[in-house]
């Protein structure tokens, strides 16, 4: 690492409406049980008029209050999203200005439910260039899953959120020790939202190589820094599906109850999820996890050390 | 080849196997999007070959018979 950063807090943002699983039944021809056994969610937010710049807004305003650092001291802003709403410019500028800030550099990462683990890690290695960089992750899935008829498979999963995370040289609440990242465009197809179209997920392919790498990622970093996974204090994973974040805590050989989780509440809200369930997570002391899967097939993790 | 393959799926459901060679394994409930990837691991090691991505789909496995005429097609039985 060229510059020894730290993450100095997390922010996160979910709009107001609740979809239950009731009321997803409803429209399914499915019983909420079975949407709860088959992803461990039991709720999710849906944004209205919201945009995904406003989400992303909100939760970079948490973030910095958290933080208790000014948008001003910024010296770079990345925002990862999927579910942008047009092809350029992305939502970052929209949040920039949103943030008042008008000539600090901004860039938009379009990666689904991998955003959260490549903004960390890119960040975390242009903090000695840019100071204060504000990570931000948001998605609106809602547009996602209301773009086509509603499909069982993926229409479950989904919910609208931000999360956020200021990465900084200055010495903070979790010092960043390494990062991996990984991207197979081989499997690029297998995982696809094209304008116009439903979402298209080959579930199968997804759960195969995501059972897979996250382990294998999270080992590699590990590894690289003479840290056992039953070191790790806490996981926490992009919160993509309950029995997905079970597989990997069986892979890695640690007990369930360390991959922090709050699934349940908010769906899987792709790139956002990691950084909203940070945002509620307080960790022991210790060497803490972060990591995440998705279309690309883009993967990564990060280890940080908690200092307190 | 077929009791290697019982042994196989029975190892993933985690349950004893009510079900007809030509019932549809998923709509029954004995095999979901997670089981799948992991039928496809027990069958590639069992029957030492690859099931590659591109045959990783739920109609190549929906039952007992076409599970069998998969396997006499790609692996060495």
């Amino acid at each position: 690492m060229p510059d020894t950063s730290y993450i100095h807090a997390f922010g996160a943002y979910v709009p107001d409406r609740v979809v239950t699983n009731a009321e997803l039944a409803s429209q399914l021809a499915c019983t909420p049980e079975w949407i709860e056994s088959a992803s461990g969610i039991r709720e999710r937010r849906w944004a209205g008029d919201e945009t995904v710049a406003d989400l992303a807004t909100a939760a970079a305003r948490d973030c910095l209050q958290r933080a208790g650092i000014e948008a001003a001291q910024l010296g770079l802003l990345i925002v990862a999203s999927g579910s942008g709403e047009r092809r350029f410019p992305g939502p970052a500028s929209t949040v920039a200005a949103a943030l008042g800030l008008n000539a600090t550099p901004v860039i938009d990462l379009p990666i689904a439910s991998a955003g959260s683990i490549f903004g960390l890690s890119l960040a975390s290695r242009l903090v000695g260039s840019y100071g204060e960089i504000l990570v931000i992750a948001a998605e609106k899935m809602s547009t996602v899953v209301h773009g086509a008829a509603l499909d069982q498979n993926t229409a479950i999963l989904f919910g609208d959120g931000a999360g956020a995370a200021l990465v900084s040289t200055r010495p903070g609440r979790f010092e960043v020790l390494d990062s991996v990242l990984h991207t197979n465009g081989e499997c690029r197809e297998d995982l696809a939202l094209n304008w116009g179209s439903p979402l298209h997920m080959n579930g199968p392919v997804v759960i195969r190589h995501a059972s897979r790498n996250l382990p294998a990622g999270i080992d590699e970093v590990l590894k690289r820094q003479n840290i056992r996974a039953a070191d790790v204090v806490q996981f926490v994973m992009h919160q993509a599906n309950q029995n997905l974040i079970t597989r990997v805590a069986k892979a890695l050989g640690v007990d369930a109850s360390r991959m922090f989780s709050n699934i349940a509440k908010y769906g899987n809200t792709s790139s956002a999820s990691m950084l909203i369930a940070a945002a509620e997570w307080e960790p022991s002391p210790g060497p803490v996890v972060f990591a995440g899967f998705g279309a690309g097939f883009n993967w990564g993790a990060l280890v940080a050390r908690s200092v307190r | 080849m077929r009791d290697r393959l019982l042994k196989v799926l029975q190892k993933v459901t985690g349950q004893p196997l009510n079900i007809g060679d030509e019932d549809s394994l998923f709509e029954s409930g004995v095999l979901d999007s997670f089981a799948l990837p992991d039928l496809a691991s027990g069958l590639e090691e069992e029957f030492s070959f690859k099931v590659p991505d591109a045959d990783l789909n739920p109609r190549k496995f929906d039952s007992i018979a076409r599970i069998e005429a998969y396997l006499s097609e790609h692996a060495k039985v």
